[in-house]
């Protein structure tokens, strides 16, 4: 369409009494993206969608689709259809009604109203179900008919409320990918609230994530992933060891630090560090490797940390094994198990010493 | 613990008991109906089956004027007591005004209040205005089936509104939010969304307050006028004189009528 961003907020607040469901926001949004909005329940995620639906008001700020300014319409006249956690499909309506209601509210005229519904109905594959009763259908079905109803509007933006939230882990899997399809098909832009993050990286464009009414950080699933830029991110998306330390040296975008126990351990830094700055190292358990003390001998790797292999659990296609450093810490790593055999060597056994290597460049120092 | 059935004789000692309960609440209803159909003209033997008495009902014209006035005021009582109830029930569920713990307060105290001192209460206040009237206009206003309505309205009020405010209470204000976002005013969702998922309890107190009319006594008879009796007030002039089974019979007639309401509110609140 154009250049201009679907949806921006200009540094919008929602106050509900002293509370800040959302503290000084700013996003933009582009056209045709599939865009999540990732927090822990509470965080303000349902918040951000209600004020770009137009059910909440800004306290301060601004919210404007596609350069127009919201401040002064009302839910019924905004380009953008939600699709509600609960559904919200009216009970007294069949299917077939419920899917007409937006186009009969914009004045479509009957004739065209039969055919745009099988067409809406189709396109989440539930055709023949026009004349049941939402309460007739699945969670599953009655989702596809939420859908349904919010994209025959062919709205300039769909707002999604954890829409998978209530279905179960198989139906979820397969609804993320009939809505990355429908995305792909209708190019509309998506702004998909959840708070799963593994649903967040597999259907996203970009991902907020929030917290706390805030937003922390914004970029593409593998930005969030590979280079979260505060502690939180890091621990909300996927799993981290936290090693805390103070920097002792930083250069051409990598930092040393040295940890309350006498560790000095070196990764990148995704944002400006001084010398003598309080920071964390975050270290993914896949991004480790750990060795025996003669394989050790011969890598370069800048981490060289002797370990005692303490827990090890077989999950299938991964080992996770929990290694003692000292009497304080432990650190989790993850081994993919790229060979199948039932040699009980090619594992690694409680008790076991290892070294722990990492290249700088798999971990990171991360300021507050 | 364990849960130990009751002994035999404890479950026949209950099973009696209820007999006897339900007993107590229906025989008279069944001896009133049964002693409809007699031929004794005192109604209270049983000498064989006649539908005399219903004939000789139709074709008394004070018992079927008193019931057509019955029926005038309780579909005009029950049309505008709807009306007000509903939207009552929809300001004390819907907005924060000033008052509204007052209001909400106050709407219980005509379902509690004795009827008699609602009655004392309308009718002084009726004398009241015909008096001002007069006064202003010169006009000379006698009790009438005006007056009745406006008392049958003022207690059905409460009613509806609770009837209703209890249908409000369970709708998913969800719904409204979605109507919006698919392009409807607040008109088009008021009819297209909250009218009719609280209709069952619009009807439910609609029928409550028909009930009410029909079998009110003591309001109809303050407030009717000279010649406007209603159906309880001119059955309790008749049994002052005698107990007739033409009595009985209107008696089982508005027996089946109040029957058919409560299965009709019945299916209207099942059809959710
Ligand atoms: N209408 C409201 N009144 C008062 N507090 C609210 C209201 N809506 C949300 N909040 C508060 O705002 C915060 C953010 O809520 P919400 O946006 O629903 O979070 P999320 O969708 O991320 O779980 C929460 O602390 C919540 O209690
Ligand atoms: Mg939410």
């Amino acid at each position: 369409m154009s250049d201009t961003p679907a949806i921006e907020l200009h540094d919008v607040v929602k106050q509900f009494g002293a509370t800040y469901a959302v503290d000084h926001v700013s996003l933009q949004v582009g056209d045709g993206e599939f865009f999540s909005l990732l927090g822990p329940s509470g965080c303000g995620k349902t918040t951000t969608l209600r004020m770009i639906a137009g059910f909440e008001y800004p306290s301060h700020g601004e919210v404007l689709i596609h350069g127009r300014a919201m401040a002064a319409t009302p839910p019924h006249r905004r380009p953008v259809n939600t699709v509600f956690q609960s559904y919200a499909l009216f009970p007294h309506m069949s299917v077939a009604q419920n899917v007409a209601f937006g186009l009969q509210m914009k004045g479509v005229p009957k004739h065209e109203l039969g055919p745009r519904v099988q067409a809406a109905l189709e396109m989440v594959r539930l055709d023949g179900f026009d004349q049941r009763r939402p309460r007739e259908m699945s969670g599953g079905q009655q989702q596809r008919v939420a859908l349904a109803r919010a994209l025959v509007n062919q709205p300039e933006v769909l707002l999604l409320d954890e829409p998978l939230g209530a279905l179960d882990q198989k139906l979820r899997k397969e609804m993320q990918f009939e809505l990355k399809r429908l995305q792909h098909r209708v190019g509309i832009t998506f702004i998909f609230v959840t708070h799963d993050q593994e649903e967040a990286l597999t259907m996203s464009d970009r991902i907020a994530v929030m917290n706390q009414g805030k937003v922390l950080q914004v970029g593409s699933p593998t930005e969030i992933y590979e280079r979260p830029t505060c502690r939180f991110v890091a621990d909300f998306i996927g799993e981290t060891n936290f090693i805390e330390g103070q920097v002792v040296a930083h250069d051409g975008g990598y930092a040393t630090i040295q940890s309350h126990d006498g560790l000095e351990l070196r990764g990148v830094t995704p944002r400006p560090v001084s010398v003598g700055a309080h920071a964390t190292l975050s270290l993914r358990p896949e991004k480790a490797r750990l060795l025996t003390p003669d394989q050790a001998q011969s890598v370069q790797e800048t981490f060289r940390l002797a370990v005692k292999v303490e827990l090890v659990s077989y999950i299938g296609s991964d080992t996770r094994i929990t290694v003692r450093l000292n009497a304080q810490r432990t650190l989790d790593v993850w081994e993919q198990n790229t060979r199948s055999t039932l040699d009980r060597n090619a594992y690694w056994q409680p008790g076991e010493d290892a070294v722990l290597v990492c290249p700088p460049e798999n971990a990171l120092v991360l300021v507050e | 613990m364990i849960q130990r059935k009751p002994a035999r004789w404890l479950s026949q000692a209950l099973r009696s008991y209820a007999i006897l309960v339900y007993a107590f609440l229906y025989l008279p209803i069944v001896v009133l109906v049964i002693f409809s159909f007699t031929r004794d003209e005192f109604g209270v033997r049983w000498t064989g089956f006649t539908l005399d008495w219903y004939i000789r009902l139709f074709n008394n014209p004070r018992l079927m004027g008193a019931a057509v006035n019955t029926l005038i005021v309780g579909v005009a009582s029950t049309l505008v007591a709807t009306l007000l109830g509903t939207l009552l029930a929809l300001a004390l569920e819907r907005y924060r005004f000033r008052g509204r713990g007052a209001v909400d307060g106050l709407l219980y105290l005509p379902i509690v209040m004795p009827e008699i001192v609602m009655a004392v209460a309308l009718l002084a206040c009726s004398a009241l205005a015909f008096d001002l009237i007069n006064a202003l206009t010169g006009h000379v206003l006698r009790r009438n089936l005006v007056t009745v309505t406006i008392g049958h309205i003022a207690f059905s009020i409460s009613f509806v509104t609770v009837v209703v405010r209890a249908s409000l209470k369970h709708f998913d204000r969800r719904l409204e939010e979605a109507a919006a976002d698919l392009g409807a005013n607040s008109w088009q969702i008021f009819w297209r969304i909250t009218f009719p998922l609280i209709l069952p309890g619009v009807i439910g107190g609609a029928l409550l307050a028909f009930t009410l009319s029909l079998d009110d006594f003591i309001i109809s008879l303050f407030l009717s006028g000279p010649g406007t009796s209603l159906l309880p007030v001119e059955v309790y002039n008749r049994v002052r004189r005698a107990i007739t089974p033409e009595i009985n019979a209107i008696s089982t007639l508005m027996l089946l009528l109040s029957i058919t309401l409560v299965v009709l509110s019945q299916l209207a609140q099942r059809r959710r």
